[in-house]
């Protein structure tokens, strides 16, 4: 996790809220420091993740998040991590026919309507144990991401459902959180992933936007992120609050300024 | 399951206690402090004899370190090196084709020829042309080093000698298997080619290599199970995954074990040759064929030890939220824009050059960062034995003492696609002088 981004969202491992749906979405730009962030902060928070992972393989997560101090595999093997490999997979269920319903099942099927399998999957993952001790502070759902989703045939009515069940079971019943990735397609006419993105930015509870420069290229300053507080339950009586600081990526972590402020510029 | 790691090289970057993405300026500070530090006439009187040869030992290094990060060009050697100028095992590389796909089919070539070369296992998919055939156009390799002076000489005068960037068209595997260590030796960081000539029918014959021509595979009755992939695309899988696994590319055949690396090469991928239908309409039936074989090709690759490159027709694809897709599900994505036809082909300003090379992604492997290049602007020319990839110069405002540390990226750089950041709005600025 970054630190500095810790202190932007006003809290820590220890302090980690609960019942929240946090929205990371990218725009021009790689939002996946964003995913890393969170992976290893809800580890060190002590929380049971299940990362529904559908864009890089294990092992990729897996040396980012040692240099950012948290290993996956040791959390994979005493049960804190529940880790789905979408890639290797949708090899696995692409080519053998599966003899139980597989969390990737559509990829076989011409018109798969729904994600219930993969919402089964994530159900099951973050049950609670059944000696009722609470051996993990709260579950959490990670994906990386939903865009990719729209990509193997899902509509994006579907995977606004899964995401609605998910939440039903994770954040309501269990006081769990969940964090996804969408990106924006901005002006590639994306109309499936804008429908997922208005849909998900309606019930979130912080929108994580990270969005490239609009001037281009720059050595010192990586891109721009957006952070925006919203309670989906209240109407918008009162003003969410939002904060924009701009951001550079480094080989361990991520650093943040405010606009204009970038430490080669002063 | 897949690491990328690094073949470890010496850490320049390390020995100057430096990140890898600092600025030439911050380098320097760097070396002039630690060679203070270390500087043998700088040490105390009493120090003992083994700290003061440690302390020389240092400073060499130091010094060696920064005539390589502090002369520009060995400096982008050494990046290239330190992040491998080649293709990554287990990745994708998307090539945007170019209107006539010229260009683009060159460099395909390139990279079934390096294979070849380096004797790794091809694997070349077309539905136009016979791959037999396409082997048989590849350019021949220049195995001596003293060729390079020839291409040197070829390539004609140009104003500012030093700045120029030749980027070499250079495959190599860094990858370092979890199951099985020791590389293919190629201690080669590439090889140079003669587009003049073929490839000596000796070395393809001696070469390993499996051809999927799409026309001869059709077969009359389907007997799979529908999952809304085209025919075409859910042959070339089931191919691609048969070769991986029979010729032990993913470890999983107990009877072989595989140290090779198995190189892809899928042309025109999306025409409606492999019987997709996104380059001829807006509103496609099966708009997801594309992408879920992406999908599956790339699950393919990062389970076994193969690199594959993937030519697209993407200027013909109507659908620009496919083609969006598609760029999120490769790892790197280059696209080829030739002048032939445009204005450009008459414009001064191009005339050393045949056409442009757009980055539009470049992977974070195993990384928060990726190599970040300063070189946004490249353009590219075809000459008779060789095929350039040049750092764009437009004429010939720039000043003649260009110093080294400081490249001034001409304004036209804004157009061209930013890996991290944002894309002008579409909006092409001219130069005004």
């Amino acid at each position: 996790m970054f630190p500095e981004l810790n202190n932007l969202l006003n809290t820590t491992p220890d302090r980690a809220e609960q019942g929240k749906l946090t929205l990371l979405c990218d725009a021009k730009t790689d939002g996946s420091f964003l995913v890393h962030h969170f992976l290893s902060f809800y580890l060190k928070a002590n929380c049971k993740v299940c990362f529904v992972a559908l864009i890089q393989s294990f092992s990729h997560y897996n040396i980012v998040g040692q240099k950012l101090g948290v290993s996956l595999t040791a959390a994979r093997e005493c049960g804190q991590l529940v880790f789905l490999e979408g890639l290797k997979s949708s090899v696995d269920v692409f080519f053998r026919a599966q003899a139980e319903p597989h969390p990737l099942q559509f990829l076989r099927e011409a018109d798969a309507g729904n994600l219930q399998p993969l919402y089964e999957f994530v159900r099951e993952a973050l049950k609670p144990a059944d000696d009722g001790q609470a051996a993990w502070r709260c579950p959490v759902l990670l994906v990386d991401d939903l865009s990719v989703l729209l990509s193997l045939g899902m509509g994006a009515v579907a995977v606004l459902d899964f995401i609605h069940y998910c939440r039903a079971a994770v954040c309501w019943e269990q006081k769990g959180n969940i964090v996804a990735l969408v990106h924006d397609s901005g002006d590639a006419e994306d109309e499936e992933n804008d429908i997922l993105l208005n849909g998900l930015s309606h019930q979130s509870h912080l929108i994580l936007r990270a969005e490239g420069l609009a001037t281009g290229f720059c050595r010192d300053v990586h891109g721009q992120l957006k952070i925006l507080w919203r309670t989906p339950s209240q109407p918008a009586a009162h003003r969410d609050r939002s904060l924009t600081y701009q951001y550079k990526i480094q080989d361990k972590s991520v650093s943040f300024f405010a606009k204009g402020m970038s430490p080669a510029i002063l | 399951m897949m690491a990328f790691e690094q073949i470890p090289k010496k850490d320049w970057y390390g020995i100057l206690g430096a990140d890898p993405s600092a600025s030439v300026s911050d380098l320097k500070q760097k070396y002039q402090k630690l060679v203070l530090m270390y500087h043998p006439d700088k040490q105390s009187a009493d120090v003992p004899a083994g700290t003061m040869e440690e302390c020389i030992q240092k400073f060499i290094e130091i010094d060696q370190a920064w005539k390589i990060l502090g002369n520009e060009e060995t400096k982008k050697e050494y990046d290239l090196q330190r992040h491998g100028g080649g293709l990554a095992v287990g990745t994708v590389l998307l090539i945007e084709e170019d209107k006539y796909n010229i260009y683009s089919s060159l460099l395909f070539k390139y990279f079934l020829a390096e294979g070849v070369i380096n004797g790794h296992t091809l694997l070349v998919a077309s539905a136009k042309e016979d791959p037999a055939d396409i082997l048989q156009e590849l350019p021949a390799p220049l195995l001596d080093d003293n060729c390079k002076k020839d291409f040197d000489e070829d390539v004609g005068n140009h104003k500012t000698p030093e700045s120029n960037i030749k980027m070499k068209i250079a495959w190599r595997y860094q990858l370092l298997p979890k199951m099985e260590p020791g590389p293919v030796s190629s201690s080669r960081f590439g090889h140079y080619y003669d587009l003049s000539k073929r490839m000596p029918q000796e070395l393809i014959e001696t070469s390993k290599w499996h051809g999927f021509f799409f026309p001869e595979k059709l077969s009359p009755t389907l007997n799979i199970e529908p999952c809304s992939l085209t025919h075409g695309y859910i042959k070339l899988l089931q191919f691609i995954q048969n070769v991986i696994y029979e010729e032990g590319f993913d470890g999983s055949n107990p009877q072989k074990k595989q140290k090779n690396i198995l190189r892809i090469g899928i042309q025109n991928l999306g025409s409606p040759l492999w019987g997709d239908d996104i380059c001829c309409t807006e509103n496609c039936d099966n708009s997801h064929s594309l992408t879920k074989f992406l999908y599956v090709l790339r699950g393919l690759l990062r389970t076994s030890l193969s690199a594959c490159i993937i030519t697209m027709p993407t200027h013909l694809i109507q659908n620009k939220a496919i083609i969006a897709r598609v760029t999120n599900l490769s790892d790197t994505v280059v696209g080829l824009e030739s002048f032939i036809g445009s204005e450009r082909e008459t414009n001064p300003l191009y005339k050393d050059y045949h056409g442009l090379i757009h980055i539009r992604q470049i992977p974070r492997l195993n990384n928060l960062i990726y190599d970040v290049s300063d070189v946004k602007d490249l353009a590219f020319k075809l000459k008779r034995k060789l095929f350039t990839i040049e750092r764009l110069h437009l004429p010939p405002d720039l000043s003649d003492t260009v110093s080294r540390s400081s490249k001034q990226i001409p304004a036209a750089s804004s157009r061209l696609l930013g890996q991290e950041c944002g894309v002008m709005a579409g909006g092409r600025k001219h130069l005004d002088f």
